[in-house]
């Protein structure tokens, strides 16, 4: 991966269209995420955060538009949609861990079933990542002897083990007790520093305010602000976005 | 409390309140066991009340429970119940995998497997219904008749008839276990990029076999006395072997003698599944949503 100002971004949309039987859910979607970038979706229940994640990893067919993952065009049907999703890290909000592996043989599965990492070498690797987050000792744990801070963060460990080229996160944090949102973040706060792609939906403000490099507003399915913490928080353009600013507690 | 700092920690003395109630406890849990005693004295009694001192109870005992007849014609049903133990086994590993292929072809979806699946849900709702004793009649008389399968033993074709009726039922088991599993979970693997077949094998499948043990263990008991039935076929098992000795000594021992035996050969498999349902329950109570 080279870091030069002319690569193509990671990720690109471009007027793309879902609906579920007569609901529009997306609406022409544009969005660019560049490498290195972490992009936060926020918006209102609802909005189609979910539902624009599950597209970009082809866990939906687009209805209309074009989703190019490094410059290849993801939305063709003749895309081998395993094949992609090996390249893209996803953490869900919640039911992320297997419980019948234990949190090692989570980390390793698709490296090992995937990529044909042999054990070993699949195994050296997600200890030393588990080691990085302090949990190398729940390594040979059950995930349900975790708490849910540390499910979560295994369960971020599980999706970068593979080196994927974008990591995308969906509310990773809501379903935590509050004390626990805390670590999880910490380690999103980390993997930005190691120059990780991100696309995360959340509802925590002051996280995407402090973390994300550019935030996404989405309005019924649409991007309808788009632009810098400072920008999207600070000086909104867009009356509607002002409005949910006001209802979220900071 | 805070007086001499010994070398045992301080034992906390009960309170009196706690006292009173630890022996109102004991006196209760001694009252149980009293009534307990007594009335299983009662129940005895009136067994043998209303069975033993019935005017046909000696004629009964010599036709049904005769200690001679058992032991002349113990040789016999025992071997007898090492044939069922042969078929069992065999039947057993093969409705573990027929089961299995069945399940997993009616969970495939899209148009190109619609005839797989189509021939699976016929398959289970045909055996489901068909009695097993007709099924054994059709395998274990019909299919020999067809002339173009090897000659074997009939306790042979009593096992594909087991296999065949087993196999509807036990594949119904699975198939609500891997309906069971949540669905975020093979969402979850396909987002890793395994493909449908490795979710199966690795997340789905692994996942349902902990929810269905108790019922896979279920039939099997059920399985363990419907081995007895390959006897119409004419296979000498315990059953048929009884058969041969009541005919020959015009008393109806040796039938009871094979359905003790059938039953301790159960009870092991009815205990460990008991055992089985309540740890995984206690597990479902202790274990939360992962
Ligand atoms: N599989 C589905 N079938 C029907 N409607 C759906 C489905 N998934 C999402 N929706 C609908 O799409 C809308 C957007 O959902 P979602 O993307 O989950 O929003 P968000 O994540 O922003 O809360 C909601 O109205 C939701 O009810
Ligand atoms: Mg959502």
């Amino acid at each position: 991966m080279s870091g030069s100002p002319a690569a193509v971004p990671v990720l690109r949309l471009e007027g793309v269209y879902k609906s579920f039987q007569q609901t529009d859910v997306l609406r022409g979607i544009d969005l660019t995420v560049n490498e290195h970038e972490v992009v936060a979706l926020i918006g209102a229940s609802g909005s189609g955060k979910s539902t624009l994640l599950r597209v970009i990893n082809l866990l939906e067919r687009v209805d209309d538009g074009r989703v190019w993952l490094q410059g290849e065009d993801i939305s063709d049907p003749r895309t081998k949609i395993d094949a992609v999703r090996a390249r893209i890290g996803v953490v869900f909000q919640h039911y992320n861990l297997f419980p019948h592996l234990s949190v090692l043989d989570n980390v390793t599965l698709a490296s090992r079933s995937v990529h044909g990492i042999p054990r070993r070498a699949a195994e050296k690797r997600a200890l030393e990542l588990l080691d990085a987050i302090g949990l190398a000792d729940k390594a040979r744990d059950y995930p349900d002897r975790l708490s849910g801070g540390q499910q979560q963060r295994a369960a971020i460990v599980r999706a970068i083990a593979t080196d994927p080229e974008l990591l995308l996160l969906d509310e990773v944090t809501s379903a935590l007790d509050p004390e626990l949102v805390g670590e999880v973040l910490d380690l999103v706060r980390q993997l930005k520093k190691t120059g990780t792609t991100i696309v995360m939906a959340t509802h925590e403000m002051s996280f995407a305010r402090d973390v994300a490099d550019r935030v996404a507003f989405l309005d019924q399915g649409s991007v309808l602000e788009l632009g810098t913490p400072a920008e999207v928080f600070g000086s909104p353009r867009e009356e509607r976005t002002r409005e949910f600013l006001a209802r979220i507690p900071r | 409390m805070t007086t001499t700092a010994a070398l045992t920690p301080p034992a906390r003395l009960p309170s009196t309140v706690e006292l009173e109630r630890r022996a109102f406890r004991r006196r209760q849990t001694g009252r149980s066991v009293l009534l307990g005693f007594a009335s299983t004295l009662v129940f005895a009694v009136l067994v043998w009340m209303f069975v033993v001192n019935t005017p046909g109870w000696t004629q009964v005992q010599q036709t049904f429970f005769d200690p001679a007849v058992a032991l002349k014609a113990w040789p016999r049903v025992f071997d007898g119940l090492l044939l069922n133990i042969r078929v069992l086994l065999f039947s057993a590993v093969g409705v573990l995998i027929v089961s299995l292929l069945i399940a997993t072809l009616r969970t495939l979806r899209g148009p190109v497997f619609f005839p797989l699946r189509a021939l699976a849900t016929g398959y289970t709702d045909l055996f489901r219904g068909m009695p097993l004793i007709i099924v054994l009649y059709l395998v274990g008389f019909g299919l020999p008749g067809l002339d173009v399968f090897p000659k074997v033993p009939s306790a042979v074709w009593g096992t594909v008839a087991l296999i065949l009726t087993y196999s509807a039922y036990v594949a119904e088991v699975w198939r609500a276990g891997i309906e069971a599993v949540h669905p975020s979970q093979v969402l979850a693997a396909r987002s890793l990029g395994l493909s449908h077949g490795k979710t199966m094998v690795k997340i789905v499948l692994p996942q349902a076999l902990r929810k269905v043990t108790p019922a896979l263990m279920n039939d099997f008991v059920a399985m363990q006395k419907d081995v007895g039935l390959i006897s119409i076929l004419g296979a000498v098992d315990a059953v048929r072997a009884a058969q041969i000795e009541t005919a020959a000594t015009f008393n109806f021992t040796p039938y009871v003698l094979a359905g003790l035996l059938f039953v301790l050969l159960a009870l092991p498999m009815i205990r460990l599944t008991d055992w089985v349902t309540a740890r995984m329950r206690r597990r479902e109570q202790i274990g939360g949503v992962v």
